[in-house]
């Protein structure tokens, strides 16, 4: 086992003990179980899961659920100390980064896609590809959501409830209102994945982004790079003695 | 053999300065950090250790600076003062991590030569969670050991533990120094530093007061003027006796807030001065109520070495 898969399976066992894991498993939960009632009620109609998937389901599980991943896989080691156990080994702090965003964007896509995915099936069936475009956007945007908010843990000790702050004020609420703010939402960049693959019927019911394919997909590497170069250089220099 | 070199460091934080122009050299063998809490030993710990930048000077293993080079690990092992080490792992699944992390050819081997060098064979297969606090602090040294390290630096290692463990704690820490690795441990009781330490630097309020091997720090602190309240049937009576007796430099009468009164004496030679006391009130017919040192704890010694 090289020191990259150590610095994974410490990372998961930090990750999915005690109540973390509760909150991991229900927020999927919270979107199925609506998904159900939904298509109990209405039976399978496309304006209601547009709207579903992308203001319950991209708009907050997806940036939710990726706060409590991203700060996860590192944050409880630098708040308790364990985190001595990975920086004081001759390792490259990239390595030790990357590890744990992997094993963050790993654990979101487990839990996020395959949710997503029923859920949307259970909205339209599977003669759109509504299901697969939202799974898409989940999957997209996970990877740049846990880059920031793992680095917002490398940032500060409140990261979990700054992470909150900004998915539900900025995500769910600001970039869903106001037009021009929605240019800088991992959001509206995971929209443009979406209404790429869900073809035109998806594109008249609502699954819109104010932002292109291309430049979507280069802000989303952008975002996930930099935030990620930025973990590094501050775990570099991760000060863990403070005032006596 | 690596040799510790603490060159005119300086670190503060924000208003407070936490270590002071502070200048040593620690070679091989076993050197204890000794200073009450709040004397910048962890900060300076954490500066050796390459976790905390120096405000001014400079912080370097064989001239190597340790802040931002993780290379350093290859040859330096920690033991931290905080407990927080992946308690979902047993003992041993940590110990061999930290093997894994350091890239040994044989972790497997490693993992159980240092598990076994902290007598923790029999508990290893245990979830850390379960552990006690010794426990714990043994398998905290087993991951320092694991890769054979030149210098091992140890923050407070014996806090909370028991007799027992103490004492198993100290043979393993002279046996690593025997061994010609630089062990630095931090503490603030002096008779764990000297039981075990060859070498001892004293910090007190980020400055570094004094250092030798521990007979040089006991005569520093036994050879100061030491301070006694005593308080008798006649005090008048009785410092007039102590001072012409020769026992104490200085005798004063101070009034008690509570009423009453009591006699401060600073005596010349404690051995003198605990022998002549009760002879000279037998003398004088003035019967003692209460003898009792002043100026005993750590803090007041500490502070009077660093007035020196």
């Amino acid at each position: 086992m090289g020191p990259g898969a150590v610095i994974a399976r410490l990372t998961v066992s930090g990750l999915l003990g005690r109540r973390r894991a509760a909150v991991l498993v229900v927020l999927p939960l919270v979107l199925l179980v609506l998904a159900g009632v939904f298509r109990a009620v209405g039976g399978q109609d496309l304006r209601t899961a547009v709207l579903l998937l992308s203001t319950l389901g991209l708009g907050t599980v997806v940036p939710l659920l990726c706060v409590v991943v991203g700060t996860g896989v590192v944050g409880p080691e630098i708040e308790d100390g364990s985190i001595l156990y990975l920086l004081s080994k001759p390792l490259r702090r990239s390595l030790i980064v990357l590890s744990k965003l992997a094993v963050a964007v790993a654990t979101s896509w487990a839990l996020l896609v395959p949710s997503v995915l029923v859920a949307g099936v259970l909205l339209v069936g599977t003669a759109q590809r509504l299901a697969v475009a939202y799974a898409l956007a989940a999957a997209v945007a996970a990877v740049a959501y846990c880059a920031l908010f793992l680095l917002l843990a490398v940032l500060t000790r409140n990261a979990v409830v700054i992470g909150l702050l900004y998915a539900l004020i900025w995500e769910t609420t600001i970039a869903g209102v106001v037009p021009g703010a929605r240019v800088l939402s991992v959001r509206q960049w995971a929209y443009a994945v979406a209404e790429a693959v869900a073809g035109d019927e998806a594109v008249r019911q609502g699954v819109d982004s104010d932002v292109g394919l291309t430049t979507s997909i280069v802000l989303l590497a952008l975002v996930t790079g930099l935030a990620s170069t930025y973990a590094v250089r501050r775990l570099r220099a991760l000060r863990l003695g403070g005032q006596e | 053999m690596t040799t510790i070199e603490v060159e005119a460091v300086s670190r503060w934080f924000g208003n407070v300065v936490a270590v002071n122009d502070v200048t040593m050299r620690i070679g091989p063998g076993v050197t204890g950090l000794l200073g009450p809490n709040g004397a910048g030993k962890s900060t300076l710990l954490n500066m050796v250790g390459g976790f905390l930048p120096p405000s001014t000077g400079t912080v370097a293993l064989d001239g190597r600076p340790t802040w931002r080079d993780e290379q350093i690990y290859r040859g330096v092992g920690l033991v931290p003062e905080r407990e927080g080490m992946y308690e979902a792992l047993s003992g041993a699944e940590l110990v061999l991590a930290n093997a894994r992390l350091h890239g040994l050819p044989d972790a497997r081997g490693a993992a159980r030569r240092a598990i076994d060098a902290v007598e923790m064979s029999a508990a290893a297969d245990r979830p850390l969670s379960t552990y006690s606090k010794g426990m714990k602090q043994r398998i905290k040294m087993a991951t320092a050991l694991v890769h054979d390290p030149a210098v091992l630096l140890l923050d407070e290692p014996f806090n909370g533990m028991d007799p027992r463990q103490r004492m198993q704690l100290m043979d393993l820490l002279s046996q690593l120094g025997e061994q010609g690795r630089t062990v630095l441990f931090s503490s603030h009781i002096l008779e764990e530093v000297e039981q075990i330490a060859g070498s001892i630097q004293v910090m007190v309020a980020g400055r570094h007061a004094a250092s030798g091997d521990f007979r040089e720090i006991r005569r520093l602190m036994t050879e100061r003027p030491h301070q006694y309240v005593v308080r008798s049937s006649d005090d008048r009576a009785l410092a007039a006796a102590v001072i012409a007796g020769g026992s104490a430099f200085g005798v004063e009468l101070r009034a008690d807030p509570a009423g009453g009164g009591a006699l401060h004496v600073q005596a010349a030679d404690v051995g003198r001065f605990s022998h002549a006391l009760p002879v000279l009130a037998a003398q004088h017919g003035v019967r003692l109520f209460e003898v009792a040192p002043e100026d005993e704890s750590l803090e007041s010694v500490f502070a009077y070495l660093v007035e020196r």
